[in-house]
């Protein structure tokens, strides 16, 4: 029998768990030396299985575990083998720079490490089972499996407390998403009357009411885990929490998982979409983005920063799903398999660019200890792989060309300006006004990267001792390596992207890009037609080059030569520190300003007269306030009216026992005819 | 009068049983003394085995005999003696006070006794059995106890007022179907006994935590 990829795919995962199990028996320094590269291996080969996958139809198979009578489905069709491509690729990367990134705690913490990498390989296998799961039974015990080994994760330092409360928020919220996958796939099947496997749920169609209110309890579910607003809460406080391969993961890859889902539930699951589902999710998706986005220029830690900056992303991607389904819906094929190819490019970009920050960010935080950006800074000149690795990664979030963030979040930007006309003639109005909101976030987004980049890596060191700081050693150069190489990839041949991803556009919406995107040769992307708009990376990054190249000859050519080395002007006032360089805070000052009504904001100033002067500015989530205190307020006030019921009396309990019985007689006594 | 037919003084001697049950269910509701309360309990137990006996006898069902001795042995002999022992152990013969006060009691308690009858008339009509005028009394026992339970303040006639619950259950049991399975009226039987036992232990822990069986004291454990 021939090795189909769905059965390397199962491969893989037993794999994956079988290095997990293995961890728990293997010392923690021979586990961190042997496993982690093998887990990296894997993935590779996981991505390989992808790829392979890719190319060819859906296959099939039934496992014999899982309850009687209902045993484990498995499929992997292209929208998995698309997935489980972006969790090797990233997850190779990752992996690798883990060797590394945990000798510290292999040595010092054996036991906790064990428990680490068994919740590692763990975690990683219920993600490879998500994507090909064909029943929702094993969806959701994948999904959940999922969710406890990244609760885990994100406690490994439970020690402290804001970790345990981060931890806390995550698994609630965690869920609460659980719970409304579980109606969603419940209403799904009602009325097949057969059991959960997807195969019978695609073939059942439900009434408008009832597919509706499907789609809102998975947009709830898939929302809750992708960090939709107002569902966003539990992000920036769990993947900073998190160790940073971890947090890598979780941004790069656990978010997408939700995306995957979505994508299964409404393309696969739900039959026909209503036009307002495809308006909510752009709505939401920019809202989410927006505000993701304001919060990353405002903050000061950097893991939290590049958390609030994943919030911005998957808004950014939720939004094109939002399109995809809005022009899906109207029939506009063509420009429905724009958005959706640029959505899912733009999660592969994400997984790399993002995974390679959080892997930048764990290195500073473990060379430094110091996650404040106020403390940091001129570590270029003692972190230098750190500092170029990470300058790709800033420079393709910021979605500059060449690199890869720049071509999905132009794709996507073309599929707003295209905007066929669609049946309702005010979404026509709208629908621009999500291009500004794009565009808007792009330069936001920016502006983070380059507050992040510059008070990290650049200026003087605000009170660290420089020459304590070390760079990364060779496990973690080749992990960010790998994801900078993939950023730089990707960026470089967006058509062969998109014709890797044709399959997957035609077996959602029934169109593909790649003829013709690649219409014009393998050099140039052509979303639509010419005359409106391609892009070549290759050229432009040759102009660059040449140009950066020439200017430099020539500056060498016709300088004269005459060399003067003085200190920079320092306006007149002699006795700088390097405190007075621009902090983090003061860099997102006129952010702050600017969109005052966005944030919580609490503010101490000090008044002149202060001999010890200080200064405390917090911004805070308003929808904290918005959304969850009149929650709690309102449930705390239930439960006091049940508290009245709970009187500590037997008789009193009795009693209720009574008239319920009462009731309850007489009530069949009334019903009788 | 060729033939004097058993049937009719039987079936008289039933609602005399019947009845009877539902009057010890009144007194047990006014009775104050914990021991006198024991006492009609036995007494009961006794009138629900005759009419147990009396329906086995009428209806020529053997499985009922059994019923009736089981009910006599436990109901009447082993339940009342244990109770005895435990309140000369605990030294508990009297019951202070009820909850409400007992005329108001009784006049629920008929109010109760309207209610089940009105309850018992249509489900009796469906009943094929000849015992099925007993139903609205067996429904009506069985919410006296219930009543009794809620009014006391002490632990022991609350525990009596759930073996009586039990009787009147029984007697329901019987007079819509002829009985339960014979195993599941051993099952009741056993629990009912176990049950005493694990009261009779509560009992001792109660007043060891709380030098007293008043289950006021119990409204402690609940938390501000």
């Amino acid at each position: 029998m021939p090795l189909l990829p769905l059965d390397l795919v199962g491969l893989i995962l037993t794999g994956w768990s079988g290095l997990g199990l293995l961890g728990l028996v293997l010392p923690a320094r021979l586990g961190r030396c042997l496993l982690f590269p093998l887990i990296a291996g894997l993935s590779a080969l996981m991505a390989g299985a992808g790829l392979w996958a890719l190319q060819g139809g859906a296959q099939t198979l039934v496992l014999p575990i899982g309850l009687p009578g209902m045993p484990f489905h498995l499929r992997l069709d292209v929208l998995s083998a698309f997935f489980l491509t972006l969790l090797g690729l990233a997850g190779s990367g990752i992996s690798a720079y883990a060797t590394g990134y945990f000798r510290h705690m292999a040595e010092t913490q054996p036991g906790d490490f064990q428990r680490l990498i068994l919740l590692y390989a763990l975690f990683l296998a219920s993600m490879g089972m998500v994507l090909v799961a064909d029943d929702a039974y094993f969806f959701m015990v994948a999904w959940e499996s999922m969710a406890l080994s990244s609760y885990f994760l994100v406690t490994t330092d439970h020690e402290i407390p804001a970790i345990r409360e981060a931890g806390f928020l995550y698994l609630l919220m965690a869920h609460l998403g659980a719970i409304a996958l579980l109606l969603c796939f419940g209403l799904l099947q009602s009325g097949t009357g057969g059991d959960y496997a997807f195969a019978t749920l695609r073939h059942h169609s439900l009434t408008s009411f009832w597919s509706s209110t499907a789609f809102i309890l998975a947009l709830i579910g898939f929302g809750a885990k992708a960090g939709l607003l107002p569902l966003h809460t539990w992000l920036p406080e769990a993947h900073p929490a998190a160790p940073s391969p971890v947090s890598a993961l979780m941004s790069g890859i656990m978010l997408k998982m939700a995306l995957y889902g979505l994508l299964r539930v409404l393309f696969d699951l739900l039959g026909q979409p209503l036009w307002w589902w495809g308006a909510l999710l752009v709505g939401l998706g920019s809202l989410t983005a927006l505000f993701g986005v304001l919060f990353a220029a405002v903050q000061s830690d950097i893991k939290r920063l590049l958390a609030w900056s994943s919030v911005e992303n998957m808004g950014l991607i939720l939004s094109g799903l939002g399109l995809t389904l809005l022009f899906h819906g109207a029939g506009q094929e063509t420009v429905a398999a724009l958005a959706l190819a640029a959505v899912l490019y733009h999660a592969l970009n994400h997984a790399f660019f993002k995974g390679l920050l959080f892997l930048g960010a764990g290195s500073v935080l473990h060379a430094t200890a110091e996650r404040n950006m106020a403390k940091l800074g001129g570590l270029i000149r003692v972190m230098p792989w750190v500092a170029g690795l990470s300058l790709v990664g800033a420079l393709s979030l910021a979605g500059l060309p060449p690199f890869n963030g720049f071509v999905s979040e132009w794709l996507l930007l073309q599929a707003y300006l295209l905007r066929p006309d669609l049946p309702q003639p005010w979404l026509n109005m709208v629908l621009p006004l999500g291009a500004a909101v794009l565009a808007l976030v792009g330069a936001l987004a920016g502006f983070a990267m380059v507050k992040f980049y510059g008070i990290v890596f650049l200026g003087q060191a605000r009170g660290l001792v420089l020459s304590e700081v070390q760079d990364i050693g060779v496990w973690e150069r080749f992990g960010m390596g790998w994801m900078a190489l993939g950023c730089v990839l990707l960026g470089l041949f967006p058509s062969s992207v998109i014709l890797q991803l044709d399959t997957v556009t035609h077996a959602l919406v029934g169109q593909g890009l790649g003829a013709s995107a690649a219409r014009h040769g393998w050099l140039w992307v052509t979303p639509v037609s010419a005359n409106r708009a391609s892009y070549s990376p290759l050229i432009l990054f040759a102009v660059i080059g040449v140009s950066v190249g020439l200017t430099f000859l020539g500056v060498r050519r016709f300088f004269h030569g005459r060399w003067r080395r003085a200190p920079a002007w320092d306006c007149g006032y002699p006795f700088q520190t390097a405190r007075m360089q621009d902090s983090a805070d003061g860099f997102g000052q006129p952010i702050k300003q600017i969109f005052e009504s966005f944030f919580g904001l609490s503010r101490e100033i000090p008044s002149p007269f202060d001999s010890h002067p200080h200064y405390h500015s917090e911004v805070r989530d308003p929808l904290w306030a918005l959304c969850y205190l009149p929650l709690v307020r309102g449930v705390a006030r239930l439960v006091k009216w049940v508290g009245v019921l709970q009187q500590g009396r037997i008789s009193t309990y009795l009693l209720f026992s009574f008239t319920t019985l009462m009731a309850l007689l007489a009530l069949v006594t009334g019903s009788r005819p | 009068m060729s033939h004097w037919n058993p049937a009719p003084f039987a079936q008289q001697l039933l609602d005399l049983f019947a009845s009877l049950l539902l009057l010890i269910a009144f007194a047990m509701l006014s009775q104050r003394r914990i021991l006198t309360l024991i006492h009609l309990f036995a007494w009961q137990g006794l009138i629900l085995t005759l009419s147990i006996a009396d329906s086995a006898w009428l209806t020529h069902q053997p499985h009922l005999y059994y019923s009736a001795a089981l009910t006599l042995i436990i109901k009447v002999l082993i339940l009342p003696l244990l109770l005895h022992r435990l309140i000369r152990r605990l030294d508990v013969v009297w019951d202070v006070e009820t909850l409400i006060n007992i005329p108001t009691t009784m006049l629920v308690g008929i109010g109760l006794v309207v209610f089940s009858f009105n309850l018992a008339l249509p489900i009796s009509h469906f009943s094929s059995t000849i015992l099925r005028n007993t139903l609205g009394i067996a429904l009506a026992s069985v919410l006296l106890s219930f009543m009794m339970m809620i009014t006391r303040r002490k632990a022991v006639p609350q525990v009596i007022g759930f073996l009586a619950l039990e009787n009147g259950l029984f007697l329901a049991a019987t007079s819509a179907t002829y009985g339960m399975p014979m195993v599941v009226e051993l099952g009741v039987a056993l629990d009912v006994l176990v049950g005493m036992f694990i009261f009779g232990i509560f009992f001792f822990q109660i007043r060891e935590t709380f030098d007293s069986l008043d289950i006021r004291h119990m409204e402690k454990l609940k938390e501000e």
